[in-house]
């Protein structure tokens, strides 16, 4: 795996010893079977998660009281190779009703092989949320992200 | 300023430094009050802010005979840190299930 750094976004490559068209399975409608359950929205516990696998529509948290949390937008859906995604979640972990202060994450599909695929993540567009440092200060102050800092410099 | 993923981790990863980091994010701090106001010496703030600012975590500038630190206002350099922290977790954690033998082969 490798991790490159741009202004505002961030890119993270990963080979899986998978075909093509599992590998595109598995990361859209299959998200629910590899999404760490810690990161969701709303308290209570996860149901299911659901990715409607076309342009339009979301990705939704369901809870088992019923809640639903739809937090991502499907902005292209070109399976085997290509979906986008927009990140409707601001700094704090909320839900962000704004588009103009969402991100979005792009990720393509690549066959190597028959039995690998190459995977490319961009998340872009970093720099619409909360414009950049007020919205993060926040963040940090209620000790959201240095707890994340603190779980890898410790592993 | 272009401080990389690990740099960062390495920066916040001392408990002290991270105590440090949180009173700057608090409000901008000469390194005085923070050596008053944390049980460290002011020497040792010192370090610990070099590190910080080397991170590209914060910045200082003069003010009058006192440097004032305050976090960098760039600030994406800590959002990237989480995204890039949180990726590579989630692609790690993606590629495990892709390659599990699906049901219908197990």
């Amino acid at each position: 795996m490798t991790i490159q750094t741009h202004a505002a976004s961030v890119t993270t490559e990963i080979d899986v010893a998978a075909p093509l068209e599992r590998a595109f399975a598995v990361f859209t409608t299959g998200i629910g079977t590899w999404w760490n359950p810690s990161h969701h929205l709303l308290d209570g516990e996860i149901a299911e998660m659901v990715f409607e696998p076309h342009v339009g529509g979301h990705i939704v948290d369901r809870y088992t009281d019923g809640r639903e949390c739809p937090w991502s937008r499907v902005l292209v859906y070109d399976p085997p190779t290509r979906v986008v995604f927009s990140w409707d979640i601001n700094l704090q972990w909320q839900l962000e009703t704004d588009p103009a202060r969402t991100s979005e994450v792009d990720v393509t599909f690549t066959p190597n092989g028959d039995d690998q695929t190459h995977v490319v993540l961009i998340h872009r567009h970093l720099d619409r949320h909360g414009d950049g440092w007020p919205g993060m200060r926040d963040a940090v102050s209620s000790g959201w992200s240095l707890a994340r800092y603190a779980e890898v410099a410790g592993a | 300023m272009s401080a990389n993923h690990s740099t960062i981790l390495a920066a916040l990863a001392d408990p002290t430094r991270r105590a440090v980091y949180e009173r700057v994010a608090q409000s901008p701090v000469a390194v005085v009050e923070l050596a008053r106001d944390l049980p460290v010496s002011r020497p040792a703030v010192s370090q610990h802010l070099k590190v910080l600012k080397d991170a590209g975590l914060v910045r200082d500038e003069p003010v009058g005979t006192r440097r004032i630190y305050t976090l960098d206002p760039a600030g994406l350099v800590a959002i990237r840190a989480y995204f890039e922290q949180f990726w590579s977790g989630s692609l790690a954690a993606f590629a495990a299930a892709a390659e599990q033998p699906s049901k219908e082969e197990a």
